[in-house]
């Protein structure tokens, strides 16, 4: 039953053929298997938000899915944000309204903004709160992580901002 | 000049992109292991057999280690030796590792971990304050007092007087980035460690302990932590030498990293308190004397608790001139994880003592607490500063603000830097407070069901380590040949942006842009000796360390251009990457290269210590801050009187952060600190059960603020105050103080309990909605 087995899994495009054990984590297969560590463990029960990834342009954690289950689905990590050296709107306004301090939940924050401004390009601030409720920050007070969420919903729609 | 810009957090860019690279993320060569702590099961008892046969079968499993296999010292504590890595026969909290694991995987040593057959000899636990007071179970024999004047006569000669308890609870650090660290054998017996650790000075040292080493074999690195908060001051020691000591008997890297509820099982959080008060004090609210006894709650070993006990003796006063009083603290030992540091460091508990007071006392003469807190401020600073005042709340007698002789605070420091007149009234103006307290008055009157209230309420914080060695720090600055700058010191970085702010500082010495200057990782090989990046001090010592080392690089190069030019050195100067010498220019890298060829050394060390410093712990006299900082909050709350549920409506807030070295870093640390000490004392709710097992070991059953907790409106300013001493370009310590103006929340939840009856609330934190909800029932029955 622990017995590994194989698997097919693409991750930011790119096809993976590995050998993992079946009650192995999605979170220590990005890390360790496939050196994306930009993915975080945080509470590693899908309470904090630090290891949220895209399955199927979805936001899902990391730390609650087994890699077993994914075959056939296409993942994004946080490392295929940026295209290039190019930021992405959203990953730009966390810069640059520092919406961060020690960063280790920022990468999960990214993957959860980018999978829902896609879905709603025009939030409310009531609403940018409302989903960033499933991503803890130990650091920030959350301010100015609404205010990048929001310039960055603008900069996507052709406003100004980013 | 680079300081005073709001430049955004050095790694932004990375951490937005995931390359910013945490311990976890280093790569291990192949051969790796991965360690996992066996933990008791019981509070306190001794070990009658520890089988652990099952635990060395496990598949993955490499080696198994118990306290007899440790072949030096088998210490982690901070300073008092009584920290074992690996229990001795005898177990005192429930959570203490017991014995190590060394796998081939993360999961496999944390699986074995769990195998371990122990026979214990259960003895009665230790858990509470009570139990504690009962069999005298404490630190330092018996308590410290610190007393200024008579207290008891005060209060026995004052027209009113007022008694009371107020418990506060304990606070889990919450971290994202767990407590993690990574051994790196090396030749000759040396060894390379990198460790989540807001101290790795302390790490090198209880591991060359433990390997039986000079420090000199022992190289501790740290680039980040995902986030410190005091939990990683001294509780990073025990993994950090697991993972040295795995690794030098197993010749292979060896990782250690606490899964989330080992982490809070295991390590150490902030000190529950409760703090018993009387005071007396006039028909105004203005207190002629008060008692305070704090009891510590501060597990099982001694850790930081003296001097977080201390500074919560040395906030008492909080913002208040207190003319008798008597401070008598009880640091009491429990069998539960060893109490450390956390943000603040005992200030926000002495600083709700008296907090509490001030709002009982208001609430007995039925007047405005901000009036009553106004009345007792400390003296405003010379310089002809007169407090602007309501003339018609204010007794004709009250002359507090004025110019006068600056007010002492019991433990003998003259406050000679007092802003708040200043600042409460801005603040006051800017929230609209008058116009929102008679808006909630309103609200109550109509609403049953709802009830508002509002506080503000503020804060002085004393910056310096209380152990006055510690106020020091070193740097060392190398400008390679073609301009480009190296930066090392000894302060750490856990998100609060001390690196930058250290880096624009380097900028300005040098006159060049921000990217000339390298940042780089904390390592005790570059700077030694260094203390912990602790007690907001992180800029104000390393700036001034690393300022000295560019200055005195920036001093030779000056020379040399001036021996050049057949000027005087005083006449070179560095600005916006060039440098004038006389009536010629030349880019930096070109004064650089000059003075290289003139082999000009282009190295230097810098350092520096806090000046002014005196401090006698046991009497409780001197002066053991440089300065203080300030900083004030409004909050307005609204409570369901049928719940107990509350939110934070609205929060307004002035911070005093001297002359800024970056606003924007600052802005954060204040929203941040204000929000984690809401959540302090509103939803993060510690609980153990009655064998002494933490329950709330998870963010699942520990409630830290979530963006929703946030205030709906959140304003926050900083006060331009430049520091009157001669701190860095002026600037003030901002890590911790803007933690205590999340009290202004539990004081307005105060405010709202107050609504529902004549009764006083007495509310405890972390005011739950059941804690909230029994309050309100308290007053309503009167």
């Amino acid at each position: 039953m622990s017995t590994p087995v194989p698997i097919s899994l693409v991750v930011n495009g790119e096809a993976h053929d590995l050998v993992v054990p079946p009650r192995k984590l999605l979170s220590d297969v990005l890390r360790e298997d496939l050196n994306l560590t930009g993915t975080h463990v945080g509470c590693e029960h899908g309470v904090c938000g630090a290891c949220t990834i895209l399955i199927d342009g979805r936001p899902a954690r990391a730390c609650l899915t087994y890699a077993v289950q994914l075959e056939g689905h296409e993942l994004t990590t946080i490392e295929a944000v940026a295209e290039g050296d190019t930021l992405s709107p959203l990953q730009q306004a966390l810069h640059e309204e520092h919406g961060l301090q020690c960063g280790f939940c920022t990468a999960g924050i990214v993957m959860t903004f980018e999978a829902y401004l896609r879905e709603n390009p025009a939030p409310s601030e009531a609403e940018v709160r409302d989903v960033l409720s499933g991503n803890l920050c130990r650091c920030t007070g959350y301010q100015n992580i609404v205010t990048a969420v929001l310039k960055a919903a603008e900069a996507m729609r052709g406003g100004r901002g980013a | 000049m680079s300081v005073t810009r709001p430049l955004p957090h050095d790694a932004a860019r990375l951490h937005v992109t995931g390359e910013a690279r945490y311990v976890d993320d280093i790569p291990v060569p192949g051969d790796g292991l991965h360690l996992a702590f066996g933990l008791s099961t019981i509070a306190r008892g001794g070990i009658v057999e520890m089988d652990l046969s099952a635990v060395r079968a496990a598949p993955g499993v490499v080696a198994v280690l118990t306290a007899e296999d440790l072949p030096f010292a088998n210490d982690v504590s901070a300073a008092a030796h009584d920290e074992p890595l690996l229990a001795q026969g005898e177990v005192f909290y429930c959570g203490q590792p017991l014995f190590l694991v060394a796998a081939e995987s993360h999961i496999a040593a944390r699986k074995a971990a769990r195998l371990g057959k122990l026979r214990y000899r259960e003895k009665p636990a230790i858990l509470t304050i009570d139990e504690a007071l009962a069999a005298n179970s404490r630190f330092e024999g018996g308590p410290l007092i610190w007393s200024r004047g008579d207290a008891a006569a005060a209060i026995a000669g004052a027209a009113h007087a007022i008694e009371g308890v107020i418990e506060t609870g304990g606070q889990e650090h919450f971290y994202l980035e767990g407590q993690v660290a990574l051994a790196l054998p090396q030749e000759g017996g040396d060894m390379m460690v990198h460790a989540s650790t807001q101290h790795p000075t302390e790490i090198q040292h209880k591991v060359a302990e433990a390997l039986g080493v000079p420090m000199h074999a022992v190289r501790v690195e740290t680039r980040r932590m995902g986030g410190a908060f005091g939990g990683k001051e001294s509780q990073g020691n025990a993994l950090a030498v697991a993972a040295a000591v795995a690794a030098a008997l197993t010749g292979r890297p060896c990782k250690m990293r606490y899964d989330r509820d080992d982490d809070m099982v295991i390590t150490g959080k902030r000190h529950d308190f409760r703090i018993a008060y009387r005071a007396g004090f006039d028909g105004a609210g203005r207190l002629a004397g008060v008692e305070f006894v704090h009891y510590a709650r501060c597990g099982w070993a001694q850790d930081l608790s003296l001097p977080v006990a201390d500074r919560a003796m040395l906030h008492a006063d909080n913002a208040y001139l207190l003319p008798a009083v008597r401070i008598e603290s009880h640091r009491l030992k429990t069998h539960t994880q060893s109490a450390t540091a956390f943000r603040g460091f005992g200030g926000p508990q002495g600083m709700v003592g008296i907090e509490r007071v001030m709002d009982h006392v208001a609430h007995r003469l039925g007047l405005d607490p901000l009036e009553v807190r106004r009345r007792n401020f400390y003296p405003g600073a010379g310089g002809g500063l007169s407090a602007p005042r309501s003339p018609a709340a204010s007794p004709p007698e009250d002359i507090s603000g004025q110019k006068k002789e600056p007010g002492v605070t019991p433990y003998g420091q003259v406050v000679e830097d007092f802003v708040l007149h200043e600042m409460v009234t801005a603040l006051e103006e800017s929230s609209e407070y008058a116009a929102r307290r008679a808006a909630v008055a309103e609200w109550n009157a109509a609403h049953p069901v709802l009830k508002r209230g509002i506080a503000l309420t503020p804060v002085k914080f004393g910056i310096s380590f209380t152990l006055t060695h510690l106020n020091q720090a070193g740097a060392l600055v190398h400008v390679y040949q073609d301009g480009s700058i190296h930066l090392n010191h000894g302060g750490t970085e856990m998100g609060q942006g001390l690196f930058q702010k250290v880096a624009q500082v380097a900028a300005s010495a040098f006159g060049v842009g921000m990217e000339a200057v390298k940042i780089t990782a904390t390592d005790t090989a570059k700077v030694p000796n260094t203390s912990a990046t602790a007690a907001s001090s992180g800029s104000d010592l390393n700036g001034l360390a690393v300022k000295a080392a560019c200055d005195e690089i920036r001093d030779r190069v000056a020379a040399h251009l001036a021996g050049r030019f057949q000027t005087e050195p005083r006449k070179v100067h560095f600005e916006a990457g060039k440098v004038f010498v006389g009536g010629e220019e030349m880019r930096f890298a070109e004064a650089v290269r000059s003075a290289y060829e003139a082999r000009v050394s282009l190295s230097a060390t810098g350092f520096y210590k806090t000046p002014k410093l005196a401090w006698d712990r046991v009497r409780g006299v001197g002066r053991p801050f440089f300065y203080f900082a300030y900083g004030a909050a409004v909050s307005e709350v609204v409570i369901d009187t049928l719940t107990g549920e509350h939110r934070i409506l609205r929060a307004d807030i002035l911070h005093d952060a001297g002359a800024s070295l970056n606003p924007a870093l600052d802005i954060g640390q204040v929203e941040g600190g204000y929000v984690q000490g809401a959540g302090w004392l509103t939803t993060e709710e510690l609980v153990w059960d009655g064998k002494g097992r933490l329950m709330t070991h998870a963010p699942s059953t520990y409630k830290i603020p979530a963006c929703s907790d946030r205030p709906d409106i959140f304003n926050v300013a900083l006060w331009q105050n430049e520091n009157r001493e001669e701190t860095i370009y002026r600037s003030k310590a901002v890590g911790e103080p803007p933690f205590m103006l999340g009290i202004s929340v539990l004081m307005a939840l105060s405010d709202a309990v107050a609504a529902c009856g004549p009764g006083y609330p007495a509310l405890d934190a972390p005011a739950t909605p059941e804690r909230v909800l029994a309050a309100v029932n308290r007053v309503a029955r009167g």
